[in-house]
């Protein structure tokens, strides 16, 4: 059993504060992911429950064990760098060991466990070399053979596909998403790829300038923003924002037209996701600006009530810059935002 | 100009000038060593050798860079990795820690000199605690031991910081990431000096104990003011032949000894540091 719990942790450097009164707890096996842009706080917050940064005030629980107050070695965690961090003076299979020897395990235990690991991550024929006749693929995955070894409870893993290609970064993704389920391992992971956090988490921690600000599946932080910041940082596009003005009980007029909204009386914004609108007879009109055909769709941006507005359309549609459109959203994926606190209001 | 040549061309200056101030002069003392005036001849070996005194110096040398250069090594080890962990003040410490490397070795046995001689800081400090009656000549023939201890505390007193310099730049280069991924995975701060630091270290270490060990086998003028003849060694006895004796062919066959004594170490230095292809930083 290895449930994190992460108790008003607050982080600050001299005068800067990297984070505000975290307050998160991570279920026993499950994959947490925590999503951010760079400089958030997402790296310092792993760091922290690893050890290797010492909070300025609240707790780290892991397992029902408090934890802040030990050294890295004590705490059960296993961590994956986001340079790897393969020790060039040690073959593969002492950097799969290394954690082992640590312990004092026997040898024998060392090499059994070395080398299933090894066999699990495909690297058993590069157990002699040593890191600087890998690949960086290759080095990413001695790495988490290494993790791996220890048997932790936790494992952290800190952007650790950030260094390689493209093509490479899909294929580790998967695999690390198989090779974690079978572990039975809590996992953290830090990324600033939303696409990555989507495809691995079982939750989704978004952080924004030191605090989270949505903690929930990837389904719900894409369907149901909490903020509009999440809004607009998770979807490729992001979320279409337009102004809206009140008409009466719960009434709401957008670029001309009426939608059903919130019966707050506050200010509010309409949100839609660009994939949940289509053309139709009547709906937003929309001034075509920019075609991009991506294959499968079309991503028109255009102008509706002087704010840029993008749509996802089906590809045989004919659409050219100039065209007036009338673009109808699903009124059930339409969200609303209160304008003075960006909270996602019903 | 050609791109190719460029470089050629670039390093011209600087082989030329050590053709024409080292290799030429290193030529003429071989010659010298090798030639009697008529032909080759191993006389001037068979002669220095053979003296009385060559295998005392040569013991007092090996022994002297055995006891001094370990010694070093643990200090500067030491001392770079407590400078690499300060947050401030790292500039100022590292230049008061290589002052001594601005003084030349003559002056440092000198100043040592002037702790252990009959009227020297120690014999006032000792007789002004009571520890003695009358102030004693640590620097006799009585007390072998004694001048052993007074010319090594110099050679380390002087000579520690070159090989710290080295050792800090060298412990820069070892990327932070190693340190965490150790400390991790459950190395304790022993662990890692033994594991991380050192392994990572051996091409700065390389450097520093070559560089080292052959200004050990050079030691002169430090023992030329703390010793005397009383401990005599190589270098002593090099510039004995040349400058007492008048007899330059045996001078020159020393230089020649101590050059492959050097030489010796120094592959022995390179070897047992060596780092495999692929293992590098």
């Amino acid at each position: 059993m290895a449930e994190i719990q992460i108790k008003n942790v607050a982080k600050r450097f001299g005068s800067y504060q990297a984070l505000h009164d975290i307050n998160l707890t991570i279920a026993d096996q499950e994959f947490m992911v925590l999503l951010g842009a760079s400089g958030c706080g997402k790296s310092t917050l792993l760091r922290i429950i690893a050890g290797l940064e010492t909070q300025t005030e609240g707790e780290v629980w892991i397992g029902g064990r408090r934890i802040d107050h030990l050294p890295p070695r004590e705490r059960g965690i296993a961590m994956v760098f986001q340079n790897y961090a393969v020790f060039p003076h040690l073959t593969v299979f002492e950097n799969i060991g290394f954690g082992l020897r640590m312990q004092k395990l026997p040898n024998d235990e060392v090499k059994r466990r070395v080398e299933r690991t090894a066999e699990l991550m495909h690297i058993e024929q590069l157990l002699g070399r040593y890191s600087g006749e890998l690949s960086g693929g290759q080095r990413q995955r001695v790495a988490v053979a290494r993790a791996l070894a220890m048997e932790p409870d936790v494992i952290l893993m800190d952007e650790p596909l950030s260094n390689l290609d493209a093509l490479l970064r899909l294929e580790m993704r998967a695999e690390l998403k198989g090779v974690l389920a079978e572990s039975n391992t809590t996992a953290i992971y830090v990324t600033h790829d939303q696409v990555e956090a989507m495809s691995l988490a079982d939750r989704i921690s978004v952080m924004h300038e030191g605090r989270i600000v949505q903690a929930a599946t990837p389904v719900e932080v894409y369907r149901n923003p909490a903020e509009r910041f999440v809004a607009g940082f998770i979807g490729n596009p992001p979320m279409n924002f337009l102004p809206a003005a009140s008409a009466d009980g719960g009434k709401w007029q957008v670029a001309g037209e009426i939608y059903d909204g919130p019966a707050a009386a506050n200010g509010v914004e309409f949100a839609i996701r660009p994939e949940d609108i289509a053309p139709a007879d009547t709906g937003l009109p929309a001034k075509v600006r920019l075609v991009e055909p991506l294959g499968a769709h079309l991503l028109v941006t255009c102008d509706v009530d002087g704010t840029m507005f993008r749509a996802i359309l089906e590809s045989d549609l004919q659409v050219k810059p100039g065209d007036m459109l009338k673009l109808a959203p699903q009124t059930d994926r339409i969200r609303w935002f209160d304008s003075s606190t960006s909270l996602a209001v019903a | 100009m050609n791109a190719r040549l460029l470089p050629y061309i670039l390093i011209l200056p600087v082989t030329l000038f050590l053709c024409l101030f080292f290799l030429y002069p290193f030529l003429l003392v071989a010659k010298q060593a090798f030639n009697n005036g008529s032909g080759f001849t191993l006389e001037n070996f068979q002669e220095v050798v053979g003296y009385w005194k060559f295998p005392i110096s040569l013991k007092n040398t090996l022994l002297l860079a055995a006891a001094v250069v370990p010694v070093q090594l643990a200090l500067a080890l030491l001392m770079a990795t407590m400078v690499n962990k300060m947050q401030k003040g790292r500039d100022l410490i590292l230049y008061v820690w290589t002052i001594p490397l601005g003084i030349s070795d003559l002056a440092a046995g000198i100043i040592w000199l002037a702790i252990f001689e009959q009227s020297g800081f120690l014999n006032s400090m000792m007789s002004g605690l009571g520890m003695i009656d009358r102030p004693m000549n640590f620097l006799s023939y009585q007390h072998p031991g004694i001048v052993f201890l007074a010319i090594a505390l110099a050679e380390i007193w002087r000579a520690t910081a070159i090989m710290l310099v080295i050792l800090v730049a060298g412990i820069g280069l070892i990327p932070k990431e190693y340190y965490e991924a150790a400390e991790v995975f459950g190395a304790s701060p022993w662990k890692r000096f033994w594991r991380i630091t050192l392994p990572l270290l051996r091409p700065s270490l390389q450097t520093a104990l070559v560089l080292r060990v052959i200004l050990a086998f050079e030691i002169f003028a430090v023992v030329a003011a703390l010793g005397g003849t009383l401990f005599p060694v190589l270098m002593g006895e090099t510039y004995a032949y040349q400058f007492d004796l008048l007899n330059s062919g045996a001078a020159a066959a020393m230089a020649l000894i101590i050059l492959a004594i050097s030489i010796g170490f120094t592959l022995i230095i390179l070897r047992a540091l060596r780092v495999p292809k692929g293992a590098q930083i």
